[in-house]
C-alpha cells in the first residue's frame, strides 16, 4: 500500500534549482535510501518533507490525500502545519539533541508539551515516561537515560535522537546522513538501530553516504545528482547495474 | 563626627544602590525590545534601533548624562525633568537605563543569534509551536550563555551609578568627598571604595552560583 506519494517537487534558492521535478512513491513497510554527491539535493528533499522548506512546485501526497500542494494558495496556519509534519520524523545529521534535557526528557519532551496543550494531566506523563523508557531500551540505552547530551558518545547521541524521532509515532522517519558527523567506529551502532527499525517494518527515508548499507537495508534506491533523480529502482538495479553513466562514476568512487 | 560621616554614607549609599536597582529594573527589559527591533525583518525599524544603539554605546555615559537632563529645557523650552532633586533623580535614571538597555540588547541579540539553527529545527520537526521552542528549547541555553557578559555590565554598572553627580544627584563618592571639603577628612572616600568592593564582591559571589547552577548542561 502506497503511503507516500512524491509528485513533481521543485524547489529553488534564489536562482538556483536545487530540486527538479522529483517524483517517487513509497509503499508502507518500505526503506528508501537516496544517494548522491552532496549538493545533489537529497537534504533539500527531506526539509521539504518536513516542512522545514516549502517547495515552490509539486505535491506531497500520503495515504492518498494531499498534504502539501504547492499550487493551492498558502493559507496553513502553524498549527495545520505542526500537524502535518508530525507524519514525518527526521533524525539529523548533528543530532541536535537538547543540551539542557537528560535523553529520557530529549525523547519525551515534545510528547509532554502537546499533552500539556491538550490539558492532560499527570497520569499521561507518566505514561509517555514509561514510552519513553522503552524507546530508549530499544535503542540500547537503557542505562543512559538520565545522562545529559555532552556526557554521551556521538553514537549514543544519534540512538537518543533516532528515539526522540520515533516517540512520535511519525507515518514515515526520515534520516539525514545520520552517520556523518560519527567517527567509523561509532557507526556501526546506528546503523545496528536502523537494522532493527526495518525488521519492525518502520516506513524510512534513509539520505545516505553509506552505499554499501544502502544496498542492504533499502528496498528502493535513489541515485540523485544536480536536484535530478538520475535513477530509481531496487539495490540490485541501481547500485549492482547502474545504467547512467552518472550513476556508474559517483559508484565507482564509492567503492574505491 | 563618626556618626555623622556615618549617616551621611548611608544616605549616599542608599542612593547608590536605588539608582543601581532601578537601572536594572528598566533596562533588562527594556534591551530585551531593542534586541528585537535590531533583529527586526522589517529594515527600517532594525537600522534605526542599531543607529541608536551605535550612538548610545559610541559616547561617553557622562555625556549622555548631560545631554539628558539639560536638551529639553535649552533647546525646546520644556521642563521636562521638573525642578528640583526629583527632576535630577529621574532625569539620571532615565539615561541610565537607556544606555545600559542598549548594552544590555547587544547582549542578547549575540545570545539569540548563537543559538544554533539545528536546535530550532529539532523542535519544529517534533510539532512544537514557536512558543514552546523559544521557552522550553532556546531560552535556557540563551541564559547560559550571556550569563558571564551580563554579570560584566552589571558589575561595571555599580561603579557608573557615580556618574549621577554630573548632574547633582547625591549618590555615596559625593557625600564622602562632601568631608574633604568641609573637614579635611579623606578616610570617608576610602569608605566609599569599600563599599563598592563589598558590593561587586556579592555580585559577583551572586553570579558565579548561577553560572554553576547552569553547569549540568553544555551548549
Amino acid at each position: 500500500m502506497t503511503v507516500l506519494e512524491v509528485k513533481k517537487l521543485q524547489k529553488s534558492f534564489d536562482k538556483t534549482c536545487v530540486l527538479e521535478d522529483i517524483s517517487f512513491t513509497l509503499k508502507r513497510g518500505q526503506c528508501l535510501a537516496v544517494i548522491g554527491s552532496s549538493g545533489s539535493g537529497k537534504t533539500t528533499l527531506l526539509r521539504c518533507l518536513n516542512f522545514l522548506e516549502r517547495a515552490d512546485g509539486g505535491e506531497i501526497l500520503l495515504d492518498g490525500t494531499a498534504l502539501f500542494d504547492a499550487a493551492a494558495p498558502k493559507s496553513d496556519t502553524e498549527r495545520d502545519i505542526r500537524k502535518k509534519r508530525l507524519h514525518f520524523g527526521l533524525v539529523f545529521q548533528n543530532f541536535n539533541l537538547f543540551p539542557q534535557y537528560t535523553a529520557l526528557e530529549n525523547v519525551t519532551l515534545a510528547q509532554r508539551l502537546s499533552a500539556q496543550e491538550r490539558g492532560e494531566g499527570k497520569q499521561m506523563f507518566a505514561k509517555l515516561e514509561e514510552k519513553g523508557r522503552q524507546l530508549l531500551t530499544q535503542v540500547g540505552l537503557a542505562h543512559r537515560m538520565d545522562s545529559y547530551p555532552h556526557q554521551l558518545s556521538g553514537g549514543q547521541q544519534q540512538r537518543v535522537a533516532i528515539a526522540r524521532a520515533l516517540a512520535g509515532e511519525p507515518d514515515i522517519l526520515c534520516f539525514d546522513e545520520p552517520t556523518s558527523a560519527l567517527d567509523p567506529e561509532l557507526t556501526g551502532e546506528v546503523l545496528k538501530v536502523i537494522r532493527s527499525l526495518r525488521e519492525r517494518e518502520i516506513t524510512m527515508i534513509i539520505v545516505t553516504h553509506e552505499i554499501r548499507f544502502a544496498r542492504e537495508v533499502a528496498d528502493r534506491v535513489i541515485f540523485m545528482d544536480d536536484g535530478r533523480i538520475v535513477e530509481a529502482g531496487t539495490p540490485a538495479e541501481v547500485i549492482d547495474t547502474p545504467q547512467a553513466e552518472r550513476t556508474r562514476r559517483f559508484l565507482e568512487r564509492y567503492s574505491e | 563626627m563618626l556618626a555623622t560621616v556615618f549617616a551621611a554614607l548611608c544616605d549616599g549609599f542608599l542612593r547608590t544602590l536605588e539608582i543601581f536597582a532601578l537601572t536594572l529594573f528598566g533596562s533588562l527589559p527594556l534591551g530585551l525590545i531593542v534586541a528585537f527591533g535590531s533583529m527586526s525583518g522589517f529594515k527600517p525599524l532594525s537600522l534605526l534601533t542599531r543607529f541608536v544603539v551605535w550612538i548610545v554605546r559610541g559616547t561617553p555615559l557622562m555625556l549622555q548624562l548631560l545631554v539628558i537632563y539639560y536638551c529639553p529645557g535649552l533647546l525646546f523650552g520644556v521642563q521636562l525633568w521638573g525642578s528640583g532633586t526629583a527632576g535630577r533623580y529621574t532625569a539620571a535614571l532615565t539615561a541610565f537605563i537607556l544606555n545600559y538597555a542598549c548594552y544590555f540588547s547587544e547582549i542578547y541579540r549575540g545570545g539569540i543569534e548563537a543559538i544554533p539553527r539545528g536546535q530550532i529545527e529539532a523542535g519544529q520537526v517534533l510539532g512544537m509551536s514557536r512558543k514552546q521552542i523559544f521557552f522550553r528549547v532556546t531560552l535556557l541555553q540563551v541564559v547560559k550563555r550571556i550569563l558571564p557578559p551580563i554579570s560584566n555590565e552589571v558589575i561595571t554598572l555599580v561603579k557608573d551609578t557615580s556618574l549621577a553627580r554630573v548632574i547633582l544627584v547625591y549618590e555615596i563618592i559625593w557625600e564622602g568627598q562632601s568631608f574633604i571639603r568641609s573637614d579635611g577628612l579623606i578616610w570617608p572616600l576610602f569608605c566609599t571604595g569599600l563599599f563598592y568592593l563589598a558590593f561587586t564582591g556579592l555580585l559577583t559571589l551572586l553570579f558565579n552560583r548561577l553560572e554553576r547552577k547552569l553547569d549540568y548542561f553544555r551548549v
